[in-house]
């Protein structure tokens, strides 16, 4: 690859060279002018100014340049769609699914369109000695459908936007299951909210032994809580997340619920979503086996193990070195087995002995 | 003006000079030697993320030892460091100080009619401090745990903790102390632009009759004055936080096996007064590299700038918007979701003025009689980066589907599009259009074509792939990706974009031998190269004290008398364009 790199910065230094020479060359052509030698078209030769064959050349090449911007949109649109997370896994993620498409569809046409129009000009329009150019200074017409046409699309996607916003962020209900997600350089750790569904206070100053959430254990509530190392979701049930950070800024981010939220050291920040679809049927649909497959055909090449899909929990705000490698597991299972799963963990009255 | 002729000598020729020219000269040789560092830099983390923890003797030679885990690999926090100080070298020192300083220094005495900037000594200061920050930012990369490595938004508590990573002690000391100067020099040198545009104005140049870029350095000016002293209140809190135990940004940490004596603080704080410039910021870099590119497609097209009076007003709207915007960098902050609806608001406002902005560029081609020098290339190309990269802006700026783009590189690439190629573009253009002026020679046309295309294809080669990488929920500032499968398949995309990348910082050298070959070399330019109607273009090509030897010229009429003609549609003057400095003809109306 290095290669690649010393080759090109070659070229571009051969390149710069040859010019230079050009220049020298005509400074000689120039000398020979002044003592009333004959030369042909120097006006060609080396001119700083654009041309009228320099404006042919480079007018048909921004031509071809929005062919091949088309060419790799089309490429990146239609190969580089298997790589993209597949469709939301929350009920709240339908809406955002929605909304994602119309942006998007909104944004492919007007890039679509203007492109078009902005190369063409350049190509259509390119000088041709003698032809003047139309002096257009102002259109009140036009200015108006252009900035009327913008406005009414926006509106629509801003009301439409925060309808979705006030959804996702409404945190409200009752029977919502209350989950703490605790980040710290580099590892994830989670607590349940245990019988009560309310959650015992925490703070760094209670971090001792194998406490290693800082859980208040003088607090009544914790005594139900239950520590736990990876995440177990019911299917069809809200979940309100509660972040809390023990150093540094970190951000839940669990992609494939479309869910993110940044933990912040000093105090406690929310997000919440119901999950749809458990871990087994998220393995059969058709765009997570697309993905899949697409991964497998790297790690095979790689000769490495074949990937099963898992949800997952991720950092995504800058922490530290390891950054690069916070993760936990989400399992997301129908309500019988996620209970099963919860009856097995101990919980803090067990776990500290209280 | 007193004609007032002493000797010049060497040093305040060249070196502490109070000369408009010189400044923007020195302005943009230190801007391009932090160039050259900013984009290197990139070339070599993106050589770990195409092939992590490969080996490479580039690394090797760049890197000191202590900075690889092994001979050619970087070590996690130094690959974080690069990040770092590419995003802070290119933001602030090269498209800030190098692009707006630049030409901001260069072209608004002589645009607008005046012998020098309002004060040449704050001028010529606000040079030198920023040459300073430039120093400490340079020394800080040897410092022996390494630079600031904390992201280019030096977030706390990581900014502000040497035991979260080793880049927060000495390396993010410098990092403040040369930010300061740096905000310190960026008010001097605006403060500075604005009272020589609203006094130093030569007769009949009304507010009206200026350039565009003008305007847009104007504007951009007010917004630097308006912003800049909030993030360098923000850099102070930070700094008594890590040196003098305050609790500002900091509470309820443990960390090292302890829990730091902080408490009440928080980051989010912190956010609020970062953002508060570092989204004005984008417009601090981007309307200058917009305003110099409506003045070469103007000129370029032989045509008047379609609509001059709706780009005063886009730039005006652009301005007052960013400076309530900053909000839609937090939207999952944990600040409270009503807020995250204001600034959704807001946000997708800015789309209108900049939609007008750039449907105003496309009309100013059409029916034009496009001339396609160099800088004429680089400004169609930032107005097709300005629009790929702003689109995406609708959905970043919706709270509800930033959610889950937020932080991956989805973003990286809708922000390098739209601010970073777009301004760069803006400051190249800018570079071929006004080194006559600058060097009173020309630069090399077919270097010029040469370094446009390579670039043009690599910029779009590096950053549209690169939404599709985000959109497949990768995080950014991620040493490798390796740990996780699901990120597997993006590894070819990866390395694509690094090949297209060593591709484009390769091309640079391009320019740089033709930049500083010109210098000696370049062919010598006439007093109007270009055939504009701008001031500038009346001043001789041999620089004087004072700028024009005589009487500073008067204004007639508006920047953009391009191809206009009379009833009988015969050129009014037999040129297709008219100097400002040209009266009307009877019976001729001003445009």
């Amino acid at each position: 690859m290095l290669a690649l790199f010393y080759f090109f910065v070659a070229v571009a230094f051969a390149i710069g060279i040859w010019q230079v020479n050009k220049l020298l060359s005509y400074r000689t052509l120039i000398k020979d002018l002044k003592e009333g030698k004959q030369v042909s078209s120097l006006e060609e030769y080396d001119n700083p100014f654009a041309t009228e064959k320099d404006n042919d050349i480079q007018g048909k090449l921004f031509f071809i340049f929005l062919i091949g911007l088309y060419l790799m949109m089309g490429y990146c649109l239609i190969f580089l769609h298997d790589i993209m997370l597949p469709g939301s896994a929350s009920v709240e993620g339908e809406d955002y699914d929605n909304l994602y498409t119309i942006s998007f569809v909104l944004i492919g046409v007007v890039q679509f369109i203007t492109q078009a129009l902005l190369y063409f000009f350049a190509y259509k329009y390119r000088g041709i000695k003698g032809r003047k150019a139309t002096f257009f200074a102002d259109s009140h017409k036009l200015e108006l459908i252009w900035t009327t046409i913008p406005t009414v699309v926006l509106a629509v996607l801003i009301l439409y936007g925060l309808s979705i916003w006030n959804d996702v962020t409404d945190l409200e209900g009752d029977d919502a299951i209350v989950v703490e997600v605790y980040a710290k350089q580099f590892a994830w750790e989670a607590r349940y909210a245990g019988r009560d569904n309310e959650l015992g206070r925490g703070n760094v100053r209670f971090i001792e032994g194998a406490n290693s959430m800082g859980i208040d254990l003088s607090d009544a509530k914790s005594a139900d809580d239950i520590p736990v190392r990876e995440l177990h979701l019911p299917v069809g049930k809200k979940v309100v997340f509660k972040f809390r950070s023990q150093d540094v800024l970190h951000s839940a981010y669990m992609p494939h619920f479309t869910a993110q939220m940044n933990c912040v050291p000093g105090m406690v920040t929310e997000f919440g979503f119901t999950p749809k679809y458990t871990t087994e049927e998220m393995r059969e649909r058709k765009d997570v086996q697309r993905k899949v497959a697409s991964v497998n055909k790297v790690r095979q090449a790689k000769g490495e193990e074949p990937y099963e899909f898992d949800y997952l929990l991720l950092c995504n705000k800058i922490c530290g070195p390891s950054h690069y490698n916070m993760q936990m597991k989400i399992v997301v299972e129908s309500e019988k087995d996620y209970l099963i799963w919860l009856n097995q963990q101990k919980t803090a009255k067990e776990l500290f002995k209280l | 003006m007193s004609e007032h002729h002493h000797k010049e000598t060497f040093v305040t020729k060249y070196i502490f000079s109070f000369d408009h020219k010189m400044i923007s000269k020195q302005f943009l040789v230190t801007g391009m030697i932090m160039g050259v560092i900013g984009v290197l830099m990139s070339l070599l983390f993106r050589l770990q993320i195409a092939w992590p923890e490969q080996s490479f003797s580039i690394i090797e030679a760049f890197l000191p030892e202590r900075f690889q885990s092994e001979a050619g690999v970087m070590k996690p926090d130094i690959y974080l460091a690069l990040v770092t100080i590419h995003g802070t070298i290119m933001v602030f020192f090269v498209l800030t100080a190098g692009l707006s300083g630049t030409f901001s220094n260069l072209l608004i005495p002589l645009q607008i009619g005046a012998r020098d900037m309002a004060s040449g000594f704050m001028n010529c200061l606000s040079y030198w401090l920023f040459f300073i920050s430039c120093i400490i930012m340079v020394v800080s990369l040897f410092v022996e745990a390494g630079p600031a490595s904390a992201g280019w938004t030096i977030y706390p508590p990581l900014s502000a903790l040497p035991q979260a990573i080793p880049g927060s002690g000495l390396g993010m000391t410098l990092w403040l102390v040369s930010m300061a100067l740096f905000i310190a020099q960026s008010l001097i040198g605006s403060l500075n632009y604005i009272v020589t545009i609203f006094n130093l104005r030569t007769k009949g140049m009304k507010m009206t009759r200026l350039p565009l870029t003008m305007w847009a350095l104007f504007i951009t000016a007010i917004i630097g004055v308006v912003s800049f002293p909030v993030l360098l209140s923000a850099a102070l809190l930070l700094i008594f936080d890590r040196s003098f135990g305050t609790s500002f940004y900091l509470s309820d940490i443990f960390i090292g096996g302890e829990v730091l004596n902080y408490q009440g603080g928080s980051p989010v704080l912190f956010e609020h007064l970062f953002w508060f410039l570092g989204h004005p910021e984008v417009y601090i870099v981007l309307l200058p590299a917009l305003g110099l590119t409506s003045e070469i497609i103007s000129t370029n097209s032989r045509k008047p700038i379609f609509g001059y009076r709706a780009m005063i007003g886009s730039i005006m709207a652009i301005a007052f918007l960013s400076t309530i915007v900053w909000g839609h960098h937090m939207f999952i902050s944990g600040m409270n979701p009503f807020l995250g609806s204001v600034f959704t608001f807001t946000t997708l406002l800015i789309a209108i003025p900049s939609a007008v902005k750039a449907f105003n560029y496309i009309t100013t081609l059409w029916k034009g009689n496009l001339q396609f020098n160099p800088a004429m290339l680089f400004s169609i190309g930032l107005v097709s980066t300005f629009i790929t990269g702003g689109l995406t802006g609708i959905v970043l700026g919706d709270s509800a589907l930033d959610i889950n783009v937020h932080d991956t590189y989805f973003v990286v690439a809708h922000f390098h599009l739209v601010m970073g190629v777009s301004a760069i573009y803006g400051m190249y253009a800018g570079i071929y259009h006004w080194f006559p002026k600058m060097y009173g020679r020309m630069m090399n046309k077919t270097l010029g074509y040469v370094h446009f295309w390579i670039t043009a294809v690599a910029a779009y080669g590096v950053f549209f792939p690169m939404h599709f990488i985000g959109l497949a929920g990768l995080p950014r500032r991620y040493y490798t990706n390796t740990n996780f499968p699901l990120f597997d398949d993006l590894a070819n995309v990866n390395q694509v974009m690094t090949v297209f990348a060593l591709i484009g910082g390769a091309a640079q050298i391009v320019f740089l031998v033709n930049f500083f070959m010109s210098i000696y070399k370049g062919k010598k330019a006439s007093q109007n190269p270009w055939r504009a109607t701008t001031l500038e273009w009346t001043t001789p090509v041999e620089h004087v004290h004072g700028n024009w030897p005589g009487e500073i010229p008067e204004v007639y009429r508006w920047p953009y008398d391009y191809s206009k003609v009379d009833e009988n549609g015969e050129y009014i003057f037999g040129e297709d364009y008219i100097m400002q400095t040209v009266p009307l003809k009877p019976g001729e109306q001003e445009s």
